[in-house]
């Protein structure tokens, strides 16, 4: 935990040094710690330009971390990430919809979290009429199959009606996620609905551990297991919306980082789920800082994700020399 | 908690199972005491599993009632429920690697509040019976990497935490070897005495002779209860039970006392 923290702090010191326009780490630190400088564009470079990244990095990455390890830990599968139930694609849904109609950025944002949200809502209520005789949390997940499914035809039927010349690239831009024209001011928003989601989730810890034994056993240990699955649903959904709907889509985090919390601290959820978070600030954070030094131009975030979690994760599955997770 | 002087379970004209026009069992009129050790024997399929799964609160009765020191089961919330009846399932493995002394905690989680954590007291209790079971040696042990024989131990160690007035065991010795399954049944003998009522599904009739035990039999439907086994361990009832020939033997030995055990009939 220490460790992680240490880390994250040593991942923003060099992300505020790194970029294009060159701050030496000493540098850096003496502004922020004095708020005096002799380079007139310090402050516009930290303060407008790279702390609204790192601010935006440090909560997307840490919120799809931990709504990944609690639904990892809910669904009793290693194998499942945040949007399981839908929450990107209709995400997606929204924003491209949004970007087709020429909505201003806000415009798109609200769009794509009421469309991450819906289809969340509408997974969990097919699940519910189909429900009862089957094993309700199979049913879930392949309501959430169906219902991203059904939102990718919709968003490649938008991708396919827009303009090639215009909206087709910031469509199909947007999903690749990006973290690049984050402002300060979009920042607050987020910050409160990922808080708000957290926050019970991380206390739920203990129970979600009971809940890795499957439904019926935790209910015979005293479970209220409806009320606490729903209790995760909504908090990861909203995490997982508000999230998508600053940067886009970024992919594996969500998947990957909770595997190495759980190797680093073990499988119970009260220890894990707060390291999930810093692991994936600090992983985000990384990526981002990448992403936007590589290379001249800036490579969409979303794309660096999946080329170094891809081949991270066959790793960690090679390290997982035990039966179990 | 529910209190009153002679705790039971009822069940009043009970239909159990999933579908109305097809019960499993039908018409089930049975006191069920919350002491003493009974064992529930029958084939696969006549339901035992849905006994116990309606007992527990986790179905409800297709029509009738089923009633906990008179007040209606479905009516009592979970976490109260947890406190007066507590489950060991068959052998099974979470996909996680919890040690053994967290799986045991888990089970005193409905003494905790809604986003509780364990507690001073809680930890003394997990001592306490981690030491009666003498499993003190295995709680740091993974309890994914124990064997069937340790795991079903541990799981009956959670079902103690709950600190539960009834302990319902779904053929606990099913998966276990030989010197594991007597170790088993001297542990539920000694939990008896110490006055935890046990509802246990066996296929070894000899079970119900060993922890001279009431013996529920299940068969097409419809059930036979007898609070004394020898009444039930007859080669009649027990050949039609099973649908197999079954005999009972005394057998007496010179300075040990006589016992009466099942031998099947197999003529070929």
């Amino acid at each position: 935990m220490l460790l992680a923290t240490a880390m994250l702090v040593m991942a923003v010191l060099v992300s505020f040094s790194i970029g294009r326009y060159p701050v030496t780490p000493a540098d850096a630190l003496s502004f922020l710690a004095s708020g005096q400088t002799l380079d007139p564009h310090l402050q516009t470079v930290l303060f407008r330009i790279r702390l609204p990244r790192i601010i935006a990095a440090i909560v997307a990455g840490g919120a799809l971390a931990l709504a990944g390890a609690a639904y990892q830990g809910m669904f009793r599968n290693p194998m499942v990430s945040p949007d399981i139930l839908g929450v990107s694609s209709g995400a997606g849904f929204g924003a491209a919809l949004a970007i087709l109609l020429a909505l201003p950025v806000a415009g798109v944002q609200a769009s794509a979290f009421a469309g991450g949200l819906i289809a969340v809502v509408l997974a969990v209520s097919i699940s519910r009429t189909v429900g009862k005789a089957h094993n309700s949390t199979l049913v879930l997940v392949l309501a959430g199959i169906i219902i991203s499914a059904l939102f990718s035809a919709l968003v490649s039927l938008i991708k396919y009606t827009a303009d090639p010349e215009s909206r087709l690239p910031a469509i199909t831009f947007w999903l690749m996620g990006s973290l690049a024209d984050i402002r300060m001011q979009e920042l607050p928003a987020v910050l409160i609905l990922v808080l708000a989601g957290s926050l019970p989730v991380i206390l739920s810890g203990w129970k979600l551990n009971l809940l890795s034994f499957g439904e019926e056993e935790a209910k015979t240990l005293g479970i209220h297991t409806t009320r606490l699955r729903m209790l995760v649903i909504t908090a990861a959904t909203l995490i997982t919306a508000s999230v998508i709907a600053l940067c886009g889509l970024v992919g594996w985090i969500g998947l990957v980082v909770p595997h190495i919390a759980r190797m680093l601290g073990g499988p119970d959820h009260r220890l894990q789920l707060p390291l999930s978070f810093l692991l994936g600030s600090s992983t985000l954070l990384l990526f981002d800082t990448i992403a936007r030094t590589i290379s001249a131009s800036e490579i969409p975030i979303g794309i660096i994700t999946a080329l170094t979690g891809a081949p991270f994760f066959i790793v960690i599955l090679k390290l997982r020399t035990r039966q179990s997770w | 908690m529910v209190e009153s002087k002679r705790p039971c379970i009822e069940l009043h004209n009970a239909d159990l199972g999933y579908r109305k026009e097809q019960p499993l069992l039908q018409g089930i009129n049975l006191t069920l005491p919350m002491q003493g050790i009974c064992t529930v024997l029958g084939q696969n399929g006549t339901g035992k599993t849905t006994l116990f799964r309606s007992l527990l609160g986790l179905l409800r009765p297709l029509s009738g009632t089923i009633t906990l020191d008179q007040y209606p089961l479905h009516l009592i919330a979970q976490q109260e429920l947890a406190k007066l009846i507590a489950y060991v399932p068959q052998a099974h493995t979470t996909p996680f690697p919890y040690r053994v002394e967290e799986v045991v905690m888990f089970g005193r989680t409905t003494h905790m509040g809604f986003f509780g954590n364990p507690g001073r007291k809680d930890r003394e209790a997990v001592d306490q019976i981690l030491d009666m079971l003498e499993l003190t040696r295995l709680r740091d042990r993974i309890y994914t990497e124990l064997s069937g024989g340790e795991r079903q131990m541990v799981i009956i160690a959670r079902a103690l935490a709950q600190e539960a007035r009834l302990l319902i065991l779904d053929e606990p010795t099913s998966s276990l070897d030989y010197g594991n399954q007597v170790r088993l049944l001297k542990t539920i003998a000694k939990l008896a005495r110490n006055g935890t009522g046990i509802l246990m599904a066996t296929h070894q009739p000899d079970h119900a002779m060993l922890l001279q035990a009431n013996v529920l039999l299940l068969r097409k439907g419809t059930f036979m209860y007898y609070d004394q086994p020898d009444a039930a361990l007859q080669p009649e009832i027990l050949t039609s039970v099973y649908g197999a020939g079954i005999d009972v033997i005394d057998v007496s030995q010179k300075g040990k006392p006589s016992a009466r055990i099942c031998r099947p009939i197999i003529d070929c």
